[in-house]
């Protein structure tokens, strides 16, 4: 029987790894999800026949608890909207962080019974302290991306104290991993229950903008719990694939920092905004508006138009008028492309996902690197609820915030549109100073209604 | 038993492995990515199933009960999205 499960685990891990290495082009990426998940059945069947499992109640609890977990999860992932993704994903992560932190929970609480060696309790309680910060802090994410919580809270000493919480949850968690079968239960409780405030406190004061670092993060760090349990349950399947998915993990979460020109330690341990934006330099110039319908004529008379989208056109879910438009475009010989920045939306790739939704092909879709050439030749830039990506202090004042920070080049456009709904500054509070220069119109309303007034302009023209 | 060096092993080929299928992947697809690799440590049910499996009292039969459906959640929640995200991913060529 053993020899079944251990190769179905091991089948398992096979999946997961080609699956993951099959979403890592456009092409397979469906299969890929496909074959992870035949993957995840293989392991979930074959574990009902496990040796350890026994007990009649804790099958019915097994059933149960899969029926219930299992039937929620379903019923609101596939009512999410496209625009709610990333703090979904915050969500499911933070769920996976707490199922192994429970793991590492019952484990320690067994230690009477089933001794471990001193690293694998040192390990069963690292994995209760990461998964733990996984689960609270994820839930605050997913609450803050929500718009449950809106404030960012911050206030003096506030990483005195969270130094202070970590430092006692690190103290407790080494009595833990030293009290070898005498594990108490009161310092377990305080030391899970620290953990979860740690998560909390962590993610308290980091900005919205962060988020997705802060998600990607979160899971890569839930992978390594589970990579942990996997250790201490003597699981292969769990170790492979929760180590693969840390080290997947922590890359992502590189790669979303690097494009935004934010060192994970930085967004982590500094307050964004808090220093250095009364220096920026002032901005000249003003801001001119321009109608709908001269903007439709401008751009149905281009040779090349470049969309320019963030997370603006998500909220006024403007994605599908907008595939609207660039289709009438292409209908009278304009070339349309999409200039996505690395960071637009709430997370990298959010933007991509939108307009997949929407139906445009990605092989119009293209990424900084591939674009920012093209603008110099583009008549005109149409920036549709993207503020920070496309501002130029990014390039030229080193005493603003995001300075340094790589952005797309929509000012080199002969022409640049900014479809915008009122005049604040972007997510970073940094103004931004594309919006007042000579060859910038600003089209001021919500998104989805402006690029519907676009439509029936670049219509009349017949 | 996996221990000492073997699980090291494990550990340092699989983070590896994870790095690798990572490192070439474009842009659009880090969200349908991070949203794979997300569920990919759903796998986190089955051990959830086996702590509650042998899990002997009611404290340890609650955790585990609780863990069971956030484990559930985590794997079908995964997928779902996953699943929905990529399924519109088409090439101007392909169509639907």
């Amino acid at each position: 029987m053993s020899f079944i499960i251990n190769a179905a685990y091991f089948i398992a891990a096979v999946l997961f790894i080609v699956g993951l290495k099959q979403m890592a082009s456009p092409v397979n990426a469906r299969r890929g999800i496909i074959w992870a998940g035949v993957g995840m059945v293989i392991a979930t069947l074959v574990t009902f026949v496990h040796p350890e499992v026994s007990g009649l109640v804790n099958y019915l609890l097994i059933v149960l608890g899969i029926g219930i977990g299992g039937a929620l999860a379903w019923w609101t992932g596939k009512k999410v909207p496209m625009t709610d993704m990333p703090q979904m994903i915050a969500l499911y992560n933070g769920m996976g962080g707490g199922a192994a932190a429970g793991i590492g929970l019952i484990a320690l609480l067994q230690a009477d019974k089933h001794e471990m060696s001193f690293i694998i309790q040192f390990i069963a309680v690292l994995g209760v302290l990461i998964g733990s910060v996984a689960f609270s802090g994820s839930l605050i994410a997913y609450a803050k991306l929500q718009g449950i919580m809106k404030k960012t809270l911050r206030f003096g000493g506030q990483q005195w104290l969270n130094l202070a919480v970590f430092a006692i949850t690190v103290i407790s968690g080494l009595i833990l991993a030293f009290s070898g079968a005498e594990v108490s239960g009161n310092v377990l409780l305080v030391f899970f229950v620290l953990a979860l405030v740690f998560g909390v406190l962590m993610t308290l004061p980091i900005g919205g903008a962060d988020m997705p670092v802060v998600i990607s993060l979160y899971n890569a760090l839930t992978g390594l719990a589970v990579g942990f349990k996997g250790l201490v349950l003597d699981n292969p399947a769990l170790m492979i694939a929760g180590i693969v998915v840390g080290a997947a993990g922590t890359l992502l979460t590189q790669l979303m920092a690097k494009a935004m020109n934010r060192p994970i330690s930085n967004v982590l341990f500094s307050h964004f905004g808090s220093a250095g934006g009364a220096e920026a330099a002032e901005v000249t110039g003003t801001m001119k508006s321009i109608e709908a319908s001269d903007a439709g004529v401008m751009m149905a008379f281009a040779d090349k138009v470049i969309i320019v989208p963030g997370y603006g056109m998500a909220v006024a879910q403007a994605q599908h008028k907008i595939w609207e438009l660039t289709q009438l475009l292409q209908e009278r010989g304009v070339t349309v492309k999409f200039a996505i920045h690395p960071v637009a939306g709430r997370m990298p790739g959010h933007m991509n996902v939108l307009l997949a939704e929407a139906g445009v092909p990605y092989d119009i879709i293209y990424d900084l690197d591939e674009i920012n050439s093209e603008f110099k030749t583009a008549d005109v830039a149409v920036v549709i609820g993207a503020n920070d990506v496309v501002n130029p202090v990014a390039r030229t004042d080193p005493n603003s915030p995001i300075y340094g920070m790589p952005i797309l080049n929509a000012d080199q456009a002969k022409n640049v549109i900014v479809i915008k709904r009122g005049q604040g500054a972007g997510f970073s509070g940094v103004e931004n100073h594309l919006f007042f220069a000579d060859n910038t119109r600003m089209l001021y309303g919500d998104g989805q209604k402006v690029a519907a007034e676009l439509i029936s302009s670049i219509k009349e023209i017949g | 038993m996996i221990e000492g060096f073997v699980a090291l092993y494990i550990f340092m080929l699989a983070a590896f492995t994870g790095y690798e299928v990572i490192s070439k992947v474009p842009v659009i697809l880090h969200t349908p990515l991070m949203s794979g690799s997300n569920f990919v440590h759903g796998i986190v049910l089955v051990g959830t199933m086996v702590a509650l499996g042998h899990a002997s009292t009611p404290l340890e039969q609650l955790i585990g009960f609780v863990a069971v459906i956030l484990g559930a959640g985590n794997a079908v929640g995964g997928y779902v999205v996953t699943e929905r995200m990529l399924e519109m991913f088409k090439s101007s060529k392909g169509g639907k």
